[in-house]
């Protein structure tokens, strides 16, 4: 079927009217959000299993030919990554049948979640640039909802700052595409790669360096990288639980995946100084990202700047542009975003115990939650990268692709982040898991068990991708070669 | 022509970043709004200003303007829009419940559970 690569944005956007017109009862509300997620797992496997047959999908939307109209590509990274946003969010819609409390139910917070998932699988489908950016107001449109639903006190200060930043970066982007299309004249982004290069092999135009910064500075406030991710720990922290779990694993990663696309496809021809940039500045997200991790008793402020490390580990792989590297980088981005889904989903249930964030006032949780309390220990090693687990081969691999291009610095970074990511990570676990067990005034009204299960799933999730990489590895490699091989990618739009 | 729309999206753009920096909630969204007519006039410029008729077939004319800008800012002057409707919304609600537009005032550390 040709349509198929449509169906991950036109589920969840069919799910989200339906819901609109349902708020009145929640449980039909909580099924129809829970089997529409389903179906959208199911379709997007067979998405992938469909790119790993037929190599990359395209769809010329209304069937205009591929510059003039809007074309949506599947390659193997833009499949891979909806599989994973429609498993983080199936999961997170589960532990929100629970978690999230029904005043909020009733506000349309399934609706808001659905058309979040429009916007981001959009954003990883898209082949048009200012297509992308009308995904990304949708994404953003719908997290403004799920920051503000509620209207708690936090909610409302933090998403003034969240909105505002928002607001700020999709003008640099809608500024950049200007730019770019008084330069190429063009917005499908498999066009706009074949122009760029026919331009500098003129001479090499300053212009294209400068938009190339701007995409950069714009990506990076959606991704949060070093010197433009002070808006993230605050914001982060003001939603509840399951949308925090959701906004940690995908929205920053949507910005991550428009870096690599765009830097693969459009600007890989002045690879000499964006490159450079792009090194340093993901070491000092690294760093920046680590002294918060270490610096915070806070368990949710801990989770939320290990998000800013891995967006560092992941660009400094997608900098380096080897193959390994790149592998390696592919291979982290889908394990961080399942595994952050999953430490939000726990810590915030440790919270909900506590009644508290703070880690002073919790422990010895074990005692009486052993089940979370090993799933917590599974992920936090997961997340620093021990080696059956899911976060080794993927960091492996960068420091791998780091020391064959000769970045000595960058890749011990990267080894020496592991370690600090493992102490903060482990904070939680010897401080509030183990210790000395304490009487808890919010245990009774959690309903412990049936949260569990979404982190558990996401875990197991986890430690199958780790423990079959075997199995894995052929997928993320096609994925890789698109990105070093951008003819792949353009011949299979362009049908030259 | 170009030159002279080049300073005054230059100008507008001043005076976004001016108000945006200011401590007024109202100031700031009155910023994000200048902020968007400049983009939307840059968008604009950079699509070419050189003379022609309105994108109309009817017109029958030689050349026309280039009609692909025109429909990126109307999807971006409806986007814009949107947002900032629901940003004033948030900087009533918030002056309600927090009781100050003051941003120096809307700090704090307190928890959501």
């Amino acid at each position: 079927m040709i349509n198929f690569l449509i169906l991950p944005i036109l589920i969840p956007l069919i799910t989200g009217v339906l819901l609109i017109f349902a708020n009145k009862s929640i449980m039909l509300q909580r099924w129809i959000a829970g089997l529409s997620a389903f179906m959208t797992v199911v379709v997007a496997a067979m998405l992938v299993q469909k790119v790993k047959n037929d190599g990359v999908q395209t769809l010329n939307l209304s069937n205009w030919d591929a510059p003039f109209g809007i074309t949506l590509v599947s390659d193997m990274l833009s499949a891979l990554l909806v599989l994973t946003t429609s498993v983080v969010a199936f999961a997170c819609i589960i532990y929100s049948f629970k978690g999230i409390g029904e005043e909020r139910e009733k506000f349309h917070y399934y609706a808001a979640f659905n058309f979040l998932i429009v916007g981001v699988n959009g954003a990883f489908t898209t082949g048009d640039i200012f297509n992308l950016f009308v995904f990304f107001e949708v994404m953003l449109m719908s997290s403004y909802v799920l920051i503000l639903l509620g209207g708690t006190k936090i909610q409302l200060r933090e998403s003034i700052k969240y909105i505002l930043v928002n607001v700020i970066s999709s003008a640099l982007f809608v500024i950049s595409i200007a730019y770019l299309y008084s330069v190429v004249g063009t917005l499908n982004m498999a066009h706009i790669s074949v122009r760029l290069s026919e331009l500098s092999g003129i001479s090499q135009p300053g212009i294209v360096t400068i938009i190339g910064v701007l995409f950069l500075i714009v990506f990076g406030l959606k991704g949060a990288i070093f010197p433009l991710y002070f808006w993230l720990p605050g914001s982060y922290y003001a939603p509840p639980v399951p949308v925090m779990a959701i906004f940690g694993a995908l929205l920053t990663k949507v910005g991550v995946y428009s870096i690599i696309r765009t830097y693969s496809l459009f600007f890989f021809e002045e690879a000499g100084y964006i490159q450079q940039l792009l090194i340093v500045l993901a070491i000092l997200t690294i760093v920046g990202g680590l002294i918060g991790a270490i610096a915070y008793w806070d368990v949710k402020k801990i989770v939320i700047y290990n998000i800013i490390v891995a967006v560092g580990l992941i660009l400094f792989g997608i900098a380096t542009m080897n193959q390994d590297a790149l592998t390696g980088s592919v291979f982290y981005l889908i394990h961080d975003m399942i595994i952050k889904a999953a430490l939000f989903l726990l810590v915030g249930l440790m919270a909900a115990i506590a009644g508290t964030s703070n880690l002073r006032s919790m422990g010895g949780m074990i005692k009486r939650y052993p089940g979370l309390g090993w799933t917590f220990f599974l992920a936090a090693l997961a997340l620093a990268g021990i080696p059956p687990l899911s976060g080794f081969v993927g960091k492996l691999l960068i420091v791998q692709g780091g020391f064959a291009s000769e970045h000595y610095w960058g890749a011990a970074i990267v080894l020496m982040s592991s370690l600090f990511v493992l102490i903060s990570i482990m904070k939680i676990f010897i401080n509030g898991i183990w210790g000395k067990p304490r009487a808890f005034e919010n245990e009774e009204r959690v309903p412990y068990k049936k949260l569990l299960i979404a982190p558990v799933i996401l875990v197991i999730l986890s430690v199958c991708y780790g423990v079959g990489a075997d199995f894995v590895y052929p997928y993320i490699s096609q994925a890789a070669e698109t990105l070093t091989n951008t003819n792949i990618y353009i011949d299979a739009v362009l049908k030259e | 022509m170009e030159i002279l729309m080049a300073f005054v999206v230059g100008i507008l753009f001043m005076s976004a970043t001016y108000l945006m920096l200011s401590r007024s909630v109202v100031r700031i969204i009155l910023g994000t709004t200048i902020l968007s007519h400049g983009v939307h006039l840059l968008l604009l410029t950079m699509g070419g200003l050189k003379g022609g008729a309105a994108p109309l077939v009817g017109e029958n004319a030689s050349s026309y303007t280039d009609p692909l800008p025109q429909a990126l800012i109307l999807t971006a002057i409806v986007i814009a829009f949107g947002v900032t409707a629901l940003f004033l919304v948030v900087g009533y609600r918030s002056y309600k419940v927090l009781g100050t537009d003051n941003m120096e005032k809307l700090r704090g550390n307190e928890g959501n559970d």
